[in-house]
């Protein structure tokens, strides 16, 4: 069996006695585009709503430009729009690869889930900035979106089950098991979640189908299981791909890739209710929440040893290859924010740490460390082999990319790890009467600095990120920078100390 | 038999048939014979298998 790439002008590697298989990569090219696109927007307008925290006045006095409504822009552009087109290009590289099939449904289909995504994503943002949001954590577009957004998500399950079907491969590699439980899942959340009705026909206002604690109680067991299969799931899958190919070795133990798939789908599905603790939600529910959240331990560490451990003997690429690097470093998020996320679940340190920055510093522990990182590792992997270059335009500065950003995730984390502590101190502090020792407003005024320190991190990983840019757009022209070797052959073949 | 007598018979059956499901799948997957041991280092391999029959770098 011979494989050729859709490309015009590839090279055709079948002979004609071969089976031909022609891989859809044109679709995966457009994914790559938008998440290159996006990933930027995001990062940018994270920058900016972080600077208007820190300095209210740039929030220009326009309803439009506020906060409130640009915050759903910056969180839905990151996760959907960035992480989105990641799985998305990713999981259609992968399917085709592992299962030697190319796309179900023809490159037809497959554009319609291009451009049908991005409709939905250019629609949502335009309806925050306009105001038109049915106020619901993460799932903030109107019904006429949701309903958008469901064909064009069924569509995506059809193409990518019937690519599986199709595979001449008799085993499904472990990937795609996670691709697949993170479409099928976000498909059943999404749905549930927003569940709806409309005001009028031609109007975008609808009242949820839920009321108070059951409202709660639904939207973050979609919240949170968003977290857990739309940035988990899928971005498994692509460590899964992505870490054995760039360190050119099978992965550690295939074994613990099957049981950490399974655990954390058992698992998972529970933790929601961990966002509502001490509220009107059940106390056994809320415990519930709790218990399945601290067992989540178990597989996302053996998640994360099996993607480190696959660089087993040949731990020396890492001074080589920042590639690597940075996908492993993401693992390495992945392994601290998934420490941290049941430890906050605890009802004690919740107690504590909710409704207080060190939330965000948690979430952008996994959103930049783990997420990000792994995409961005992603493009660095799929641009080369896409546009067929013989390497990536500079390795050097993939390792600034790597460098500049690191420091940007450090600044932002420690930042509201401290600001979130002594938010969560000053709130509970009582003086000798019994009265609170801190206004509300005293809290803000004692933030302000960390804000500061949060916003320089932020401006850091934006650099780094319009790094990569120049990055790729030089290596998709096809360029190569001359550069010096990280180290020279005899230290890169010394064993790692 | 109302139906909350029917749910809270069902409810500790149900928990235990998704432990048992459970313990079933990882036994499978860490059964000590050397055929699993040879299948599971097989299925490892997958990505790597296009390279291998296109004698070209992916």
């Amino acid at each position: 069996m011979a494989v050729v790439s859709s490309m015009p002008g590839a090279a055709e590697h079948a002979s004609e006695d071969r089976e031909v298989i022609v891989y859809n990569e044109d679709v995966v090219r457009l994914f790559v585009i938008a998440t290159a696109f996006w990933g930027v927007a995001a990062i940018a307008v994270g920058v900016i709503i972080a600077l208007q925290l820190a300095f209210p006045v740039l929030n220009l006095g326009f309803e439009w430009t506020s906060f409130g409504r640009l915050r759903p822009v910056h969180t839905s552009a990151a996760i959907f729009a960035f992480g989105g087109n990641a799985l998305f290009a990713t999981s259609f590289y992968v399917v085709q690869r592992t299962c030697r099939a190319t796309l179900f449904g023809g490159p037809d289909v497959a554009r319609f889930i291009f451009w049908g995504y991005q409709a939905f994503i250019v629609m949502a943002a335009l309806g925050y900035v306009f105001g038109i949001t049915q106020s619901k954590e993460y799932a903030e577009p109107e019904w006429f979106v949701d309903l958008w957004l469901t064909i064009v998500w069924v569509v995506y399950l059809v193409v990518f089950v019937g690519t599986i079907m199709r595979r001449r491969e008799p085993h499904i590699y472990v990937a795609n098991w996670f691709y697949l439980a993170f479409i099928v899942t976000i498909a059943m959340l999404h749905v549930v979640n927003n569940l709806a009705v409309p005001v009028s026909f031609f109007g975008a206002k609808s009242y949820i189908a839920y009321a108070g604690v059951q409202d709660a109680l639904t939207q973050w067991w979609y919240g949170h299981n968003a977290v857990g299969f739309f940035l988990t799931a899928g971005f498994l899958g692509m460590m899964y791909y992505l870490i054995p190919k760039q360190a050119e070795r099978p992965v550690y133990s295939y074994r613990l890739s099957i049981v950490h798939f399974w655990s954390l789908i058992f698992l998972y599905i529970w933790a929601g209710p961990h966002h509502l603790h001490y509220t009107a939600l059940p106390d056994w529910a809320q415990t519930l929440g709790m218990t399945f959240s601290i067992m989540l331990w178990m597989p996302s560490w053996g998640g994360m040893i099996n993607g480190i451990m696959t660089l087993s003997g040949a731990w020396y690429k890492l001074r080589t290859d920042p590639v690597l690097r940075m996908l492993v470093t993401s693992v390495a998020f992945y392994g601290m924010a998934t420490f941290e996320g049941p430890l906050m679940s605890v009802k004690q340190v919740n107690a504590l740490s909710h409704y207080t920055d060190w939330t965000i510093g948690h979430v952008h522990s996994g959103a930049l460390g783990w997420v990000a990182f792994i995409s961005f590792g992603a493009l660095y992997f799929l641009v080369p082999r896409l546009w067929k270059r013989e390497r990536l335009y500079s390795l050097r500065l993939v390792s600034y990319h790597f460098w500049v950003s690191t420091i940007g995730i450090v600044l932002y984390i420690t930042s509201m790890w401290v600001s979130g502590i002594l938010q969560g101190l000053m709130w509970r502090s009582y003086d000798s009467l019994g009265f609170l020792q801190y206004s509300f407003v005293e809290t803000v005024e004692a933030m302000h600095p960390f804000y500061v320190v949060r916003a320089g991190g932020g401006i850091l990983f934006l650099i780094g990120s319009i790094i990569m840019i120049y990055n790729l757009v030089r290596t998709a022209r096809g360029d190569l920078r001359e550069e010096k070797a990280f180290v020279t052959p005899q230290a890169a073949a010394a064993p790692a100390e | 038999m109302d139906m909350k007598a029917i749910a809270d018979t069902l409810y500790p059956i149900w928990v235990l048939l998704f432990v048992i499901l459970f313990v079933a799948i990882v036994a499978w997957t860490w059964w000590p014979s050397r055929r699993q041991k040879e299948r599971m280092e097989d299925h490892a391999k997958i990505p790597f298998r296009e390279d291998e029959e296109n004698g070209q770098p992916s």
